[in-house]
Parts: structure tokens; sequence; C-alpha cells
């Protein structure tokens, strides 16, 4: 019995020893791309081929999921608003769900799925190939020429990413609400206009969604950076990005969020 | 400047509580083509590593052009290995990278040659390992041996004073393992460069290096010229030079006696 409780607190000694030593390896990592970040910059077509590849090519899958949520937030809001005779209020409804919440955490969590795999995925490939060691012995870090770029590239996109999820989600609340539904399209649009403040609502959802985009994007490259060169460590890697970014992401918003509301 | 440009001096390393290497010495010098000889597993490439500066050692040092490696600042360290070159065992070409693009990479990064300037390096280095022809394929397009070829010229794309070359024969058929060993013999003399090749092929290896270093259990336990070591009488370099199942180098891992444990039943 003594000896089953001693391996159970073993275990879980080894695992906050590890969780720590993660932790401390991803700050040290975010202080190297802090160390590279002029030197990032001076590779300006590094910068905009990983924009493609984690931005644009994220694009549909983004858009089409914010259309079917900003019709679902269209038949959702007007079932509850017509019980109170307030159905006109539904643009203001699915305009602030978007702009505060849905747009940069949605936005964040598909980011993690679609773009944040594929960097983990992509430079624990590199890592096990030996690609980043032939990096380093051509003398050339493989911080500045594959993760800084990527992590701006991360970092840039977010927030557009997030945008552009709010705007079609609005167009899919009042595809559902107007032609549909046959909510007053003047009322749809004014109330929303009325409500929907640019420092309180549309700033606090950019903040959201540019922390997020740090976030998932550190995740994304500590994983792939520290993943075993195998294909089972890789395997694993992929899948603690997706798990360890959405959770941070959720956490990371009640946290914003409650700060936002408090200033 | 000293006559070597590498020098390995009473290095020990390991990790995981196990000890690789246990007081190691050699000598690369300049203009020769070295070969560092053992099994699978007696560290041959984590050598590499620690002359690279990619691990530090336990004990004792690498010095590579007079400088201690270990002791080096990222920027020190950086400088160093401009002056070497490095065949990694499968290439370790950028896989989003053409052929041409490959080579060139060392080249752009480090110079600010402009583009014609670029494209005559890259097509002189694809041409001396014969895939000029080659230099629009993509890193998936090509065979192991061409592979390595690329790899290769990637690695003198800068003209290195050390060449480092991690199994380059891994794999590959008798034709482009002879092609591979030409070509690493005439871009040392060409290049007037020092080179160091990890191997565990004995009869082309023998061939071509001037010196070998046989490694195992963690230490040195031949060196010479080819000649010597194939008339060596030492149980080791005869075992190994003539691949013999058994020897000083046992067949089987060590285990307890295998009669007992049948009898014992089948608790592994």
């Amino acid at each position: 019995m003594f000896k089953g409780l001693r391996d159970a607190l073993a275990g879980l000694g080894h695992r906050v020893i590890e969780g720590v030593w993660r932790i401390g390896a991803g700050a040290r990592l975010f202080s190297y791309i802090g160390f590279y970040l002029i030197e990032s910059f001076k590779r300006p077509r590094l910068i905009v081929r990983e924009i493609f590849a984690t931005g644009v090519l994220s694009l549909l899958i983004i858009l089409v999921s914010a259309f079917f949520v900003g019709m679902v937030l269209g038949l959702q809001g007007y079932n509850t608003l017509q019980k109170y005779g307030s159905s006109e209020a539904i643009g203001v409804l699915v305009a602030l769900s978007l702009v505060r919440e849905l747009g940069p955490v949605v936005t964040a969590l598909l980011f993690a799925g679609r773009a944040g795999t594929a960097i983990t995925a992509e430079i624990g490939l590199m890592k096990a190939t030996e690609q980043l060691s032939a990096m380093e012995m051509m003398a050339v870090s493989p911080i500045a020429r594959v993760i800084a770029p990527r992590f701006w590239a991360g970092v840039i996109s977010m927030p557009i990413l997030a945008a552009l999820f709010s705007m079609v989600g609005v167009l899919g609340g009042y595809f559902v609400a107007v032609p549909i539904i046959g909510v007053d399209s003047g009322a749809f649009w004014s109330q929303m206009q009325a409500s929907v403040d640019f420092r309180d609502d549309i700033v606090n959802g950019v903040i959201k969604s540019l922390v997020f985009g740090v976030v998932c994007t550190l995740i994304a490259l500590f994983e792939g950076y520290d993943a075993p060169p195998t294909a089972e460590g890789v395997s694993r890697a992929t899948t603690r990005t997706v798990v360890n970014s959405s959770l941070a992401v959720l956490g990371l918003d009640f946290i914003l969020t409650a700060f936002m509301i408090g200033a | 400047m000293s006559d070597n440009i590498v020098e390995i001096d009473n290095l020990s390393f390991g990790y995981k509580g196990r000890l690789l290497h246990k007081g190691i010495n050699m000598v690369f010098p300049r203009g020769k083509v070295v070969a560092i000889m053992g099994g699978s597993g007696s560290g041959k490439t984590t050598l590499l590593r620690l002359i690279g500066g990619q691990l530090k050692p336990n004990l004792g040092e690498v010095r590579v052009d007079d400088e201690v490696v270990h002791k080096q600042s990222i920027d020190g360290l950086y400088k160093l290995r401009r002056k070497m070159g490095m065949l990694f065992q499968f290439g370790a070409l950028f896989t989003d990278l053409s052929v041409y693009e490959n080579v060139a990479f060392p080249i752009r990064e480090h110079t600010d040659l402009p583009e014609s300037m670029v494209r005559d390096f890259v097509m002189l280095k694809l041409n001396a390992v014969g895939l000029r022809g080659a230099h629009n394929l993509m890193p998936t397009e090509l065979s192991g041996g061409m592979a390595r070829r690329v790899a290769l010229a990637r690695a003198v794309a800068l003209d290195p004073q050390i060449i480092m070359y991690d199994e380059p024969f891994a794999g590959l058929d008798p034709i482009s393992m002879g092609v591979v060993c030409n070509l690493i013999r005439s871009l040392n003399d060409s290049l007037g460069a020092t080179s160091i090749v990890v191997t565990h092929d004995v009869h082309e290896t023998f061939s071509f290096v001037d010196y070998v270093y046989f490694v195992s259990d963690g230490v040195v336990v031949a060196e010479g010229t080819p000649d010597d070591l194939r008339n060596s009488d030492k149980p080791f370099v005869h075992q190994f030079v003539h691949g013999e199942a058994d020897g000083p180098v046992p067949f089987h891992y060590p285990a307890a006696d295998y009669k007992l444990e049948m009898l014992r039943g089948h608790d592994v």
C-alpha cells in the first residue's frame, strides 16, 4: 500500500516538475523569438509566406464556420427576443456576441486546429529529419529562420481572421433574421450601429484575438520544437497543441473578459 | 596555426547516466581524410555533434582551428561553424525548397552576392556532384544517393575548411557508394579541406581515407592507416575488418544465462 502511495506521489511530482520545466522552456523560446525580432523582419518574404500558410489557408474554414455560427445566433436570438417583443434587437445580439466573444474565441479554436497543428507537425518533422540541426550546422539560427517568421505570421493573422469571422458571422445572422424570418432590415443595421461601441466592443475584441494569436502560435511552435523526433512524438505534440491551445484560449477568455468588464 | 584543424582532447561525454565516450583523444590534420569507425551505437555521430558544438562534453575539450568549441558564445560558435560543412545521414535537405534553393540556402544566408553569382556558385557545386541537370527537382523526387549528393553540394557551398560526413554510405547501392567515395576524396583535395567521415563500411572507407580511428566501448581501440589496420592482429580490428559475427564485440546483448531463464519460466 505504501509503495503504491509512494509511486503515485512520485508520478505526481514528476508531472509537476515536467510541467514547470515545459513552462520554463516555452518562456525561453518566447525570449529567443523576442531576441530575433528585428532579424526576422529583415526577411519580410518569409513572414509573408507564413502568413499565406497560416492565415490565408485558414480562411475557408474560418469564413464557412463564421457564416453558420452567425445563422445559429440569428435563429436562437430571434427565438428568445420575440418572447419579449424585441426581435428588432437581433442585430445587436448577433454583433455583440460575435465581436466581443465568439469572433476571437471560435477563430482561435479553429486557428489552433487548422494552422496550429500544421505548424507543430511541420516543425516536428523538420526536427525529426534533422533539417533544424542542418540549419544550425550551417550557422543559421532555426529560431530566426523557422520559428520567428511563423510566430509573427500567427500574431498578424489572428486579429484579421477574427475580424473577418465577425463580419461574415453578422452576414450569417442577417441572412437568417432578415430574408428568412422577416425582421426589418433597417432596424437590424441601425440598432447594431447604435449599440456596438468601438472602444468597449471592437477594440476589446481585437485585444483578445491578439492575445489568443500570441498564445496559440507560441504553443504550436513550442510543441513542434520540443517534440521527440519520432512519428509518435510528432503525433503527440500535434494533439497537445490542440488541447493546450483550446484550454488556454478558454481560460484566458474568462480572465480577459473579467478585466475588460471591470475596467 | 596548429597542423591539426580539429583536436579532441581527453573527451568524455554521456547522458542519462550512460558514459558514451571515456577520455577520447583524436587529431585531424589539415588536408587529410580521416575516418571514425565503430559499431552501431558506439557514439560516432555524437562525436561529430561535439565537434560541431551541438553538444557539450562532460570532460575534456574539442578544439577547432585552435578554438575550444564548448567555450564559445553563440556568435563565436556560429563563426566557427562557418568553417564547417556537414553531410547528415539522410541528407537533411529542406523539403519545401528545390535542389537549387537548397544549395543556394547557405550562400544567401551568409553572403550578399547578387543572384547571378549565386546561380553560378550553385551550378558549380551541383556540377561537381553531377546533378546540375536536377536543379529544378524537389527533394521528394530524388533517390537516396541523389539526395546525399545534393546535401554534399550544400555542405560545400561556402568552401568549408572542415567537411563532416555522417554515415555517407548508409543505404546506397554499390554504384552510388563508389560515386560518393570519389566525391569525398576529390572535393577534399580540390577544396584543400579536411574531411571527417563517420562510417562502419570498412572496405569502401579503406579505399580512400588517409587515417582511421576505431571507437568501441567509449575509447579509441585502434588507429592507423588503412594498410596498418588491414594487417592488424588486434582482435577487435580483425573482427571489424573481416565482419566476424562474434569476437570481442559479442553477438548477444548482455543477458542472464539462457538455460536458467528457460527453466525458471517465462517471466521476462
